[in-house]
């Protein structure tokens, strides 16, 4: 996927500011940035929910900018929500189901059930998958939204702070499927805020900062840069040869 | 100079409209409900204002704001009494539940008031100001009484603005229509505050009412229109601020009367809605920018 | 789950009773149950945008009235016969819902609510306007309906409402079971999730749109050419609006089976209260949807489900029917 000049303005608030980079195929990509960096805002025009001012997105060499979100999820984008977001009143397969049923083009009902008992499978929910979304625990609906988005059937899956609200065992058990589903050949972008997360599953890193994107590197490179230091902590310390992480 | 004189129509007509508006806005936008009410509300002023000249003497501008008070405590009324039980409920549950009561109250006013179109005829009629006689170039009229009630009605949406910006009150409301959960975190009595709202809602709607019963015929079955032109002048203005109302209200009147000229004036709500539904498709978000989506 | 004997008896008799009904009732309990028919339509038709979608649509009216105008104007001409005016009507109103969905569909919730509430008084202000089509505010007076007597002709409106009320409630069916009923759920739960799994929502709320149309304009153009008169007030009304939604409601929005439930409930409670009062009827109806949506939110949605599980045995249903809107116990 390449992004180029990609400006985005909520009325006087600069969202994104002219970021440019590209995602190669299997790679696994950090996106950090303090809060309000637009991090979200980049995931959600580049799945077409908000629409950018300027700029250009292509992915496997179409244009997609302009296209509706819906669209895009079947060209093969998927995310995942950092505020989860399940269907409440079916139950886990449907969810799952209903994925695999429109952006993943099953042909009938019970190919995409069967799907959805795959993804359920790999992340481990099968257990509970006749139980309605509305009753699973926060990291059950957040291997639920895993699932759903596996179920798209993706070339690229964008994880907005999958994370959020775990616990370090559940990191580890969540880290573990993330590097198994790049295993699969899907490319994955991480946003996260733990730089231990992003630390250890990245093969690279982004860092916007206010909107611009700042740093895009190898990980070692990145914590290092003077830059994205000032960014986190501040003026002070980005003189030091100190690491953010 | 047609064009100038249909533009002061629109204009008189503007301030009007934005006094019918404004209350509906409010609740809409402090509460989240949409009050199917306030078209019977408007209608309800505007009977006691007939009545209040026909049978008092009573002139209606005068009248117009205390026309308001019955209305503030009838919609305090049926906010404790309804609206609250539903508030936070679906726009679903809460339209239909206003719906019922405009059910209510418009038959409660049919049987009281039967069908038959009222006009509050001001006697001496108040006649028209001839711009031509100060100004030989400008061959255009101003109908008096459209300016007294173009005047008021600012004078209304004016008073309201104060009490929004400058009353403890009236930023309360101001609080709970930003962000009720972080007005309620702040020690806002929300629950107080919507009733309060509502109520201005229906008083407002009140004095529109009686500020409109010497231009427009009054009868029970005339609410829905008033209705649809504040549902038009809040999509067109933005929800829940005086000054949306007023440009929204504004932009339709003018966008009336010159339909009006060009349609005819049996055409006017289609006219709007048409308009309306354009400009949604182009500029979802209102003349104002704000966030016209739920 | 084996079906009990007892339901399948149950349902034997009355569909019995529904057949033998015409030959066998007065005339007051005929129109009547017509009457039920057209509610059960409407109520059924309302569900697809309001209940599968979750779009609170004001705007049953709107379809109606173009279904009853349409069919009310190829009848005047005299060249149409009566069941192809009926279907011309409802083909009427789909293409106008096709015209308007796409512009008022993309709004959510309140805008949508309000726009479509507002539709039907520009209708109003539209039919009352052409006074060479429609006959303007004095309203269209139909052609009688052939040479068969009264009494036929209250039986073959009987069947016809019947037919109407049954292929709504088959189109509900259909499309719940469908890809496309699957879709207005999603965008009914989380419209954005589903945007975001690729359901096209615009396409998913114009077929509810259209569906709901079709239907709801079948109903009226039948009821044109019943009544034999309408006029823009009638045909447009807003109360044929709100009382599929207050139907709906009673029997549990959302599901198959809760309009029907609904429809047959308010019809009963309906002739109740206008048998003894008659130029309050409008009052009583609003003072009963205000106390029905404050003390009984929920209507007899578990009636509802109860009789949908006997229905859906054996196939593969949903563990929760979409439930009606949840409001604060």
């Amino acid at each position: 996927m390449q992004i180029s000049g990609v400006t985005k303005r909520f009325g006087g608030l600069v969202a994104l500011n002219n970021v440019s980079f590209a995602l190669m195929p299997g790679e696994i990509i950090g996106l950090i940035g303090p809060n309000g960096a637009g991090k979200t805002t980049l995931v959600n025009v580049i799945t077409g929910m908000q629409q950018a001012d300027f700029g250009e997105i292509f992915f496997q060499g179409a244009p997609i900018h302009r296209l509706p979100a819906y669209q895009i999820a079947r060209r093969g984008i998927g995310r995942t929500f950092q505020i989860v977001q399940p269907f409440p009143r079916m139950t886990v397969l449907e969810n799952v189901a209903a994925g695999a049923m429109f952006a993943g083009k099953a042909n009938s009902v019970s190919a995409a059930k069967d799907r959805a008992a795959e993804c359920l499978e790999f992340v481990g929910l099968s257990a509970v998958s006749s139980l309605p979304a509305a009753q699973l625990t926060l990291p059950g609906r957040k291997r639920l939204e895993l699932a759903k988005g596996l179920a798209t059937n993706p070339s690229l899956l964008m994880l907005d702070e999958v994370n959020a609200g775990l616990n370090a065992t559940e990191i580890d058990g969540a880290l573990d499927l993330i590097k198994a589903i790049a295993a699969r050949g899907i490319t994955i972008l991480l946003i996260e805020h733990l730089m231990k997360v992003v630390m250890r599953a990245s093969s690279r890193i982004i860092v916007l900062h206010q909107g611009a994107l700042i740093a895009n590197g190898l990980p070692a490179d990145v914590i290092r840069d003077p830059q994205v230091v000032e960014a986190y902590l501040g003026a002070d310390y980005a003189g030091h040869s100190g690491a953010v992480a | 100079m047609l064009y100038l004189q249909i533009l002061i129509n629109g204009i008189l007509l503007g301030g009007l409209y934005a006094c019918i508006a404004v209350g509906f806005s409010l609740v809409w936008g402090v509460l989240n409900v949409i009050n199917i009410l306030h078209g019977s509300f408007i209608v309800l002023g505007a009977y006691l204002a007939f009545f209040a000249y026909t049978g008092l003497g009573v002139h209606p501008y005068l009248f117009a704001p205390i026309a308001a008070l019955p209305l503030f405590i009838l919609g305090y009324a049926v906010q404790l009494v309804v609206i609250n039980k539903v508030i936070e409920a679906p726009v679903l549950v809460t339209m239909t539940a206003t719906f019922g009561l405009t059910l209510l109250l418009d038959n409660l006013m049919l049987v009281a008031f039967q069908a038959n179109f009222r006009k509050v005829s001001l006697s001496p009629p108040l006649g028209i100001i001839d711009l031509s006689d100060t100004f030989p170039a400008l061959d255009l009229i101003v109908p008096v009484d459209r300016l007294a009630s173009m005047l008021f009605a600012l004078l209304f949406v004016g008073l309201l603005y104060l009490l929004l910006r400058r009353t403890a009150v009236g930023r309360a409301i101001v609080a709970v229509r930003m962000d009720r959960y972080a007005a309620t975190l702040m020690g806002v009595n929300t629950e107080k505050v919507f009733a309060v709202t509502f109520a201005l809602g229906a008083a407002l709607a009140g004095a529109a009412g009686a500020l409109l019963s010497p231009i427009f015929p009054i009868s029970p079955l005339a609410g829905t229109a008033y209705l649809g032109k504040a549902f038009v002048i809040c999509v067109l203005g933005g929800l829940g601020s005086v000054s949306g109302a007023l440009v929204g209200g504004l932009v339709l009147g003018i966008l009336e009367s010159f339909g009006a000229l060009f349609f005819g004036p049996e055409h006017s709500l289609t006219l709007s809605f048409t308009v309306l539904i354009l400009f949604l498709l182009v500029r979802p978000n209102g003349i104002m920018g704000k966030r016209g989506f739920v | 789950m084996k079906r009990p004997p007892v339901m399948m008896i149950g349902f034997g008799l009355l569909a019995l009773a529904i057949v033998a009904l015409p030959f066998a009732a007065t005339n007051y309990l005929l129109r009547l149950t017509t009457i039920g028919f057209m509610y059960v339509a409407l109520a059924s038709s309302w569900n697809i945008v309001g209940g599968f979608t979750g779009y609170p649509s004001f705007g049953t009216a709107d379809f109606f009235g173009i279904g009853a105008y349409a069919s009310g104007i190829l009848r005047s001409s005299g060249a149409f016969p009566l069941p192809l005016s009926w279907l011309l009507g409802a083909a009427a109103a789909t293409v106008f819902s096709l015209m308007v969905g796409p512009a008022i569909l993309r709004l959510r919730g309140h805008y949508f609510a309000v726009a479509s509430l507002v539709l039907a008084a520009v209708l109003r202000e539209i039919t009352n306007a052409a006074t060479g089509l429609t006959g303007g505010g004095m309203g269209l007076n139909l052609p009688t309906t052939g040479t068969i007597s009264v009494d036929a002709q209250a039986r073959l409106y009987y069947a016809s409402m019947l037919a109407a009320a049954l292929i709504a409630v088959g189109v509900a069916t259909l499309i719940w079971r469908s890809r496309w009923g699957w879709a207005m759920r999603c965008v009914e739960q989380n419209e954005d999730a589903a945007t975001v799994l690729g359901v096209n929502t615009l396409a998913t709320k114009i077929v509810a749109f259209a569906a709901s149309a079709g239907t709801a304009g079948l109903v009226g153009a039948i009821y044109a050419t019943w009544i034999g008169y309408i006029d823009p007030t009638d045909a447009f009304d807003d109360l044929l609006s709100v009382k599929p939604i207050v139907m709906a409601f009673i029997g549990g929005v959302g599901t198959i089976f809760g309009p029907v439930a609904g429809a047959i409930v308010f019809l009963v409670l309906e002739e109740f209260v206008w048998r003894n009062v008659l130029n309050f009827h409008a009052g009583i109806l609003g003072i009963i949807i205000v106390a029905l949506l404050i003390f009984m939110p929920g209507g007899l949605r578990n009636v509802a489900r109860g009789i949908e599980r006997f229905f859906t045995a054996g196939r593969t249903g949903h563990i929760d029917k979409v439930v009606p809107p949840a409001v604060p116990s």
